[in-house]
Parts: structure tokens; C-alpha cells; sequence
């Protein structure tokens, strides 16, 4: 957990590349409203960066810029040094980047292995005659949940049964089992109680330690602090500051989401921002 | 989250395995066979012919077009849908074998004509639906009229009778109880458990009727499947219309209404959920046999047929009853 951004973990053509995203000057408006005046950020590979602000700071619509719910107005997104593109979820996935709702976007009727494989399910024969591959998905389901250690009862027991914890688990289990490049957490741990918190946390180090970069959106301070290794600080539509966890603490991250401190690099934009307040108003 | 790893992760044991499986029976999808049973054992107490040979083979001769509809009916109800407009589609297939039949056609050309015309019809309640975005209730209760309209603008309110040898053969030839009609009306339930349960379309089907939301975020293409389950009930009234036309000996543009309220109660007393999401294919098999066993006991112990819509209509409440106790 230094300040050294980490070697680029296994070859995707240019080594060069060392973080897993980039966003560039993004900004959305909803009509009138300003949701995102200017957010930029990097993801450093195989890294946890958690993205703290209040309510309304723009959180959710940066990320759903990123994964393709919505599209940009202006900026650009790079992943793993490419500049993409997404007009819908399904384009974000197919190139890698995998999102756990805090809705649970899980079929409560279906099992934890059709959960883990729908869409995208295993098949066997030809042409119109291809039927599931009922065995397979079993079995590899089995390997996605035991490979995160987790206590999640039997692949052909139905979601409907599980518990709240176990549900976000398999969730985890299906972003982190398909070879994805990032996974994008969002308030993975707001629907659960302590006990349950802790072992969806222990999940996330998990994936860390398997080498995904991670996007955290959470509102837990504390929960920020134990699981990232780089705070992106939101404010008011902007990127306003970004810190290495180790070099920053909870009273800190308070002030620059409340706007306390403002971060020097950033204080020009928000001067600007506010004169912008007052003339509308 | 307190459970050892062993019972978590590991495979169960074969013992573990038989236990939970039996934990796990739905007694709303039994429900319609134990009906059936106790109301077997009941109708052949009261009269001793009613399970007689001959009568089995009346009662499955009776079931086999319910169980078609009752078949389509259930893709579209287990995505969270109804059609309403099913016997209206059949009616229609009908008329139309009928029509290009008496023009002269080859009895399967015409056959095929009726069949594609019922799919047709499927196909515009899916894409309503689906990329309409109306509600299904809505979009079937128009086609339901429309169909029947088409039926009597097509055969101008006439009827075609079809002398077929072949036709009189699908009701009367067979494999012991089962004639012809009966034997391609278990044939098509069988393909569609495989549908259901082993096949990408059946698992998105199921997907659709838990969450449709879900299904979309996991890149599922809904509208396509969607569209997909009407068509399937669209195509099962036209194998149905000739059903009809084999068991009738003519196509005529009747409603038929009594098919479309039972192949809904067939679903209802299969233990299909009517929200989606679940079903089975046996289940609502099972409960068209029931309905159509009802009516036949009830017909050979002699109780007014005036009676026996509102038997059918408490039992289908009844099974509703028992499917909710059970949640």
C-alpha cells in the first residue's frame, strides 16, 4: 500500500499501461441539471479505489457512465489503455467490466448456478438442438463459489433461500468468475448486517488478492478505509481530490467530501462552479 | 453464514442430497395429481364405468386439445404473461384450414395454412408486448376479439366440413387408451419439458417471469424471448384448430371460450405461479386431464350439465387457494 502504482499484472499487448481505467474530463447533463461537471480518474491495476461523496456529489452517474447505463456528453474512458465506448451494460460487460448492483440483480426463483450462468450459459449439441449443459454449469459454479472460500449452500439451491450475505456473495462470485477486468461494486454491504458486512468485505480482499481491480462506491467511511488502496473524492458534479488510503484518514475525507478542505489542484473549478450557483440563482 | 465449510461448499453426500430434494417438493405442483387421484377413485366408486377402458380412452380423447393450449399457456404465464387470446387463435387457425381446404388444397397444405396463421397471431401479441410495451392482459383481450372477428370475416359465418380418413384415424386409431390426438399432445409436452428445463430459452423464460429486470442486466435480450413464448402459444392453438377440426369434422367460427378459461385453470391447477417464474410442464398437463376427468365424472354420475362450469370454476379457486396457503 505505498504511493508506487504496481507493475501491470499480466501482458494485454502494451506494458506500458499500468492502470485498468481511465476516465477523462466526463461530464453529463440531465436536462439542466449538472450531474457531472468534470470527473477524471484513474484506476490502478489490481487495485481497490473506493469513490467517496454525498449524496447528489455524482457518484452513481460517473459509474454509470463507466459501465453503459448512460452515456457521457463529453470526456473519455479508457480501458486497460483502449478508449471505449459503451451504449448499453451488455457492451461494458463483453469487454470486461462487471457490475454488482446493492439491488442484487439476482432471480430469487432460479438456483445459485443458473444465477452464476445467466446469460451466458453453457450449452452442448448443435443448432437448434443445443440443450444446457446442466453438469457443467453445476460443477463450475462449484468452482466459482469455493475459489472465493465462501459459505454458500448448495449451487441447486434457490436464491429465494439464501440469506442477504450470501445473495451479495453470489453475486461477487458471478462478477469476479468470468475473467472480468473490473468489477464495480456499488454499496455492495448497504442491505446487510454487521456479521455479514465483514464476510462480504473478506470477499472483496479476496478478489483483490486474485488480482481484480476493483471500483468501490460506498458511503461507510470506515469501510472505505479498511478495503481501498485510493480514495477518489466527489463533490458537487467534480473529481475534487484523490488520496493514497495510507496517507490520508477519516477526518480528512469528511472535510473534502463537505467541502471543508478543498484540495488546491481543484479549487479554481470550484470557485467557478459556485460563481455559476449564484448567477443562476 | 454459520454453517461449517463441508456443508457449504463440499458436494452433498448422496443421503444429504435425497433429504433436501424432498424438503424441497412444491406441494402446489403435486396438488393436481393427488386431485386427480382422489378424484378418480371417488368418480369410479360412484360409477363403476368410469374408469373402464373405453372411458380412459374418452377422457384423454377429450383432454389432448386442452393439453396443447394448456402447453402454450404455460411458456407465457411462467414468463409473468397470460393469453388470453388462445382458443380465438385456434378458432381461427381453424377457419382458415377450412377455408383453403374447401378451395381445394391438400388437407396438410391447408393444415399448414391454419398453423401459420395461429403463429402469425402469436407473434403480434409477443411484439405488442414486448416492444409495444402493453400490457399483456390488454394486448390478448384485443386479439381474443380480433381473431374471432377474422374467424367469421373469413368463413363468413359458415361452416366447412372435412371428411378426412386420416382425421377420423388421429381420433380413433392409436396405441391402447391413447389415440393419435392424444399421443402428439404428450409427444409436444414432452418436447416442451426439454424446452423449459434444458434448453438457454427455457431457463430465460423462467428468468423473465422471477425478474425481468435481472434478466435485462444480465444481458438477456427479454423482447426476443418474450415475443417468443406467444409465438409458441400462437403455434399450439394452430397444432390445436387441427385437433378440433379432427375431433369436430368441420371448421366453424365458434369461440370456443370454454378452452381459454380452462387451459388458464389447466395452468392454475399445475401449480404454476400465475407472477411467473415457476412452472413446471407435467403439472399443467396433469391439471387439464383433471379438468376434463371432472367434467366426465361429473357428466356419467348424472348431475346436470348446467353444473358443471360452476364445479370447474371452484375448483380452479380452490387449487389458487392452496397455491397461496402455501406461501
Amino acid at each position: 500500500m505505498t504511493n508506487q502504482t504496481p507493475a501491470p499484472v499480466g501482458g494485454s499487448g502494451s506494458a506500458a499501461v499500468t492502470d485498468m481505467l481511465t476516465v477523462r474530463g466526463i461530464k453529463k447533463t440531465f436536462g439542466r441539471v449538472n450531474a457531472l461537471r468534470e470527473a477524471s480518474m484513474s484506476l490502478p491495476r489490481g487495485q481497490v479505489t473506493a469513490i467517496v461523496g454525498d449524496n447528489g456529489a455524482g457518484k452513481s452517474t460517473l459509474v454509470k457512465c463507466i459501465v453503459g447505463v448512460h452515456a457521457p456528453d463529453e470526456g473519455e474512458v479508457l480501458l486497460d489503455g483502449e478508449r471505449v465506448h459503451f451504449t448499453n451494460p451488455q457492451q461494458a460487460r463483453d469487454a470486461g467490466i462487471e457490475t454488482v448492483f446493492q439491488d442484487l440483480a439476482l432471480v430469487e426463483d432460479l438456483t445459485v448456478a443458473e444465477n452464476l450462468f445467466l446469460g451466458r450459459e453453457p450449452t452442448r449439441g448443435a443448432g437448434p438442438l443445443r440443450l444446457l449443459n446442466r453438469r457443467r454449469m453445476r460443477s463450475e459454479a462449484l468452482d466459482m463459489v469455493s475459489a472465493l472460500a465462501i459459505n454458500v449452500p448448495r449451487v441447486n439451491a434457490r436464491v429465494r433461500r439464501l440469506s442477504g450475505g450470501q445473495r451479495q456473495a453470489v453475486s461477487l462470485a458471478r462478477a469476479a468468475g468470468f475473467s472480468s477486468k473490473l468489477i464495480v461494486l456499488d454499496e455492495p454491504t448497504a442491505a446487510l448486517g454487521v456479521q455479514e458486512t465483514a464476510r462480504v468485505e473478506e470477499l472483496i480482499l479476496d478478489l483483490k488478492q486474485r488480482g481484480v481491480t476493483i471500483l468501490l462506491i460506498s458511503h461507510n467511511f470506515e469501510q472505505v478505509l479498511r478495503l481501498s488502496d485510493q480514495v477518489q473524492v466527489m463533490r458537487a458534479g467534480r473529481t475534487v481530490a484523490q488520496r493514497r488510503t495510507s496517507a490520508t484518514d477519516g477526518q480528512e475525507l469528511v472535510g473534502l467530501v463537505t467541502g471543508a478542505i478543498i484540495d488546491p489542484a481543484t479549487a479554481e473549478a470550484e470557485v467557478a462552479d459556485a460563481h455559476e450557483e449564484e448567477t443562476l440563482a | 453464514m454459520t454453517t461449517t465449510s463441508a456443508e457449504s461448499t463440499g458436494a452433498p453426500t448422496p443421503e444429504r442430497s435425497r433429504r433436501l430434494q424432498l424438503s424441497e417438493v412444491s406441494w402446489p405442483e403435486l396438488a393436481s395429481t393427488i386431485g386427480l387421484v382422489v378424484m378418480a377413485i371417488v368418480f369410479a366408486v360412484l360409477n363403476p364405468g368410469y374408469l373402464s377402458e373405453g372411458n380412459v380412452s374418452a377422457m384423454l380423447q377429450a383432454s389432448a386439445i386442452l393439453i396443447v393450449l394448456t402447453i402454450g399457456q404455460t411458456f407465457v404465464i411462467a414468463t409473468g404473461g397470460i393469453d388470453l387470446s388462445v382458443a380465438s387463435t385456434m378458432t381461427l387457425g381453424a377457419v382458415v384450414l377450412g377455408e383453403f381446404y374447401a378451395a381445394g388444397w391438400n388437407l396438410w397444405a391447408a393444415a399448414l395454412a391454419g398453423f401459420v396463421a395461429a403463429a402469425v397471431v402469436g407473434v403480434v401479441n409477443g411484439l405488442l408486448i414486448s416492444k409495444g410495451g402493453i400490457t399483456d392482459f390488454i394486448v390478448t383481450l384485443g386479439t381474443l376479439s380480433a381473431a374471432s372477428g377474422l374467424a367469421l370475416i373469413v368463413a363468413d359465418g359458415q361452416k366447412n366440413t372435412i371428411v378426412e380418413p386420416v382425421l377420423i384415424r388421429m381420433s380413433v386409431d392409436g396405441i391402447w387408451v391413447f389415440s393419435w390426438s392424444v399421443l402428439i399432445a404428450l409427444a409436444l409436452a414432452v418436447v416442451a419439458h426439454v424446452v423449459l428445463f434444458h434448453s438457454r430459452f427455457g431457463l430465460h423464460v423462467l428468468a423473465i417471469g422471477g425478474s425481468e429486470e435481472s434478466s435485462r442486466a444480465v444481458g438477456i435480450r427479454t423482447w426476443k424471448v418474450k415475443t417468443g413464448v406467444y409465438l409458441i402459444s400462437g403455434a399450439l392453438a394452430g397444432v390445436g384448430a387441427l385437433l378440433l377440426i379432427a375431433r369436430v369434422g368441420a371448421s366453424e367460427p365458434a369461440a370456443n371460450t370454454s378452452f381459454l378459461l380452462n387451459s388458464v385453470a389447466a395452468v392454475v391447477l399445475g401449480g404454476v405461479s400465475l407472477f411467473g417464474g415457476r412452472a413446471t410442464i407435467v403439472g399443467p398437463v396433469v391439471g387439464a386431464l383433471l379438468l376434463t376427468a371432472l367434467v366426465n365424472g361429473l357428466t356419467r354420475v348424472g348431475l346436470s350439465e348446467f353444473y358443471q362450469p360452476l364445479t370447474v370454476g371452484i375448483v380452479v379457486v380452490l387449487a389458487a387457494f392452496i397455491t397461496r396457503y402455501q406461501k
